[in-house]
């Protein structure tokens, strides 16, 4: 009967782990609820300012700003947004391996990458395997500040005001829904004109008009320019937390019921094992008792 | 009159979307009024109101604390720091920040604080602005 109840505990050690996996998943799913909502509440004025930022980098203003002028590349800056904790699935690696791919592509023109770590497990990453970490950021919690992140970003758009950086790209993952989150590279700096699709003054040249600057050019680009990029790096934040408990509850879920199947297996073997033990008790009786 | 399409969003919510004949603003350099067809537009807001005059005539008023407005012909978006309905606005909330904020720029004990007292001070006048506006508003009915 060793056997037996070797079996019989290991199928206990793997109830308690299905117990965890399962109040897991639970927590996952009521914060993924939030974090979905703080990612839908933030979402109109991201779209919005990119609206605006597109419209201006259509135009033709009297005012070139920095950020507006494809510039020779020599070193481009990544900001990596990942999660604090694990036990999510592929969610971070998929991140990583996106900025991989980035980085080898980068590096076969002879271009070098500088990266912003925002989470830790990003920060761990660029740590383990190398790469040129300038800014990093993690524990920024359930409910991420845009206050939170502008140190890290403002120091990419120094190196960018700079020179030393000739573009800016974050990195994150898009929240496509519950069970499926892509990672997506987007391009913040400089500026690109977005071919949006449901324009109506698609018709208006680009490059053909300005606009009316109150103050001034400079005052308001600089201004809103930085904004348009915190916003973006804000929004592409919020979105990872949405996906990180998603991906979280996805993990757990899948987790459990891998265990529960463990112990389905489990208890067939237990079952087989103690009937055997049966089978030979009851043989050992009977040729006992045919000897005698 | 002809309408436009008008987008008013703060950083944690979209406030107001649809289309709107009219809309007043305070930029950095003075009100605006912002009809269809007005020449592509770019400016700072200044603590204060919007209003907005909707298709059907009504007309809405916001408070917002900052931020932007851009124009172009047909779709104007702003771009509020905070945005809120002037209905949910409390006078008496607003005087006593304007009390408060008079009270800590009399201190002055350091720069820091001094502008911020006057950044407080500029919002809770532009917030009494706005509700002035609304009452004065409700009164010519």
């Amino acid at each position: 009967m060793a056997a037996a109840k070797e079996i019989r505990t290991q199928i206990g050690s793997i109830k308690n782990t299905q117990k965890i996996t399962s109040a897991m998943e639970m927590v996952a799913a009521s914060k993924m609820r939030k974090a979905q909502e703080r990612m839908t509440a933030s979402q109109p004025y991201a779209k919005l300012i990119r609206r605006v930022v597109s419209h201006i980098a259509k135009a033709n203003p009297e005012y070139r700003h920095e950020y507006m002028i494809e510039r020779e590349i020599k070193r481009v800056g990544y900001i990596v947004v990942s999660s604090d904790r694990g036990l999510a699935g592929g969610l971070n690696v998929n991140v990583f391996k996106a900025v991989t791919r980035e980085a080898k592509y980068w590096h076969e023109q002879d271009v070098e990458v500088d990266y912003a770590a925002i989470g830790s497990k990003a920060n761990v990453f660029f740590r383990n395997h190398g790469g040129n970490l300038v800014a990093s950021k993690s524990g920024l919690g359930e409910a991420p500040a845009v206050e939170d992140l502008i140190g890290s970003v403002s120091v990419m758009l120094k190196a960018f005001d700079e020179g030393q950086l000739d573009r800016l790209y974050v990195v994150h993952n898009e929240f496509v829904n519950t069970m499926t989150q892509k990672p997506v590279v987007r391009q913040l700096l400089p500026l690109e004109a977005e071919a949006d699709d449901d324009d109506e003054e698609e018709t208006r040249a680009s490059g053909s008009w300005d606009y009316l600057y109150e103050p001034d050019a400079k005052t308001l680009l600089d201004h809103l320019l930085v904004r348009y990029v915190e916003s973006q790096v804000y929004q592409a934040v919020v979105e990872n937390a949405a996906c990180e408990q998603a991906a979280r509850m996805i993990a757990m879920k899948s987790a459990t019921d891998n265990a529960g199947n463990l112990i389905d297996d489990l208890e067939l073997v237990y079952n087989k094992a103690r009937q055997a033990a049966i089978t030979q008790e009851i043989s050992e009786i009977v040729g006992g008792a045919a000897a005698v | 009159m002809a309408s436009f399409q008008c987008d008013i969003v703060s950083a944690e919510k979209a406030i107001f979307s649809g289309n709107a004949e009219q809309l007043v603003a305070a930029g950095v350099s003075g009100d605006l009024g912002i009809l269809r067809g007005h020449a592509p537009l770019l400016t700072e807001l200044k603590p204060g109101p919007i209003r907005v005059t909707r298709e059907d005539g009504e007309e809405e008023v916001y408070f917002v604390t900052g931020g932007f407005l851009e124009v172009q012909p047909e779709v104007v978006s702003v771009l509020a720091d905070t945005a809120t309905r002037a209905h949910d606005l409390n006078e008496a909330a607003a005087e006593e920040a304007r009390q408060e904020a008079l009270r800590s720029m009399g201190d002055k004990q350091s720069d820091l604080d001094y502008t911020r007292a006057a950044a407080e001070l500029a919002e809770a006048v532009a917030q009494l602005r706005t509700i002035q506006q609304l009452r004065e508003k409700g009164s010519r009915r």
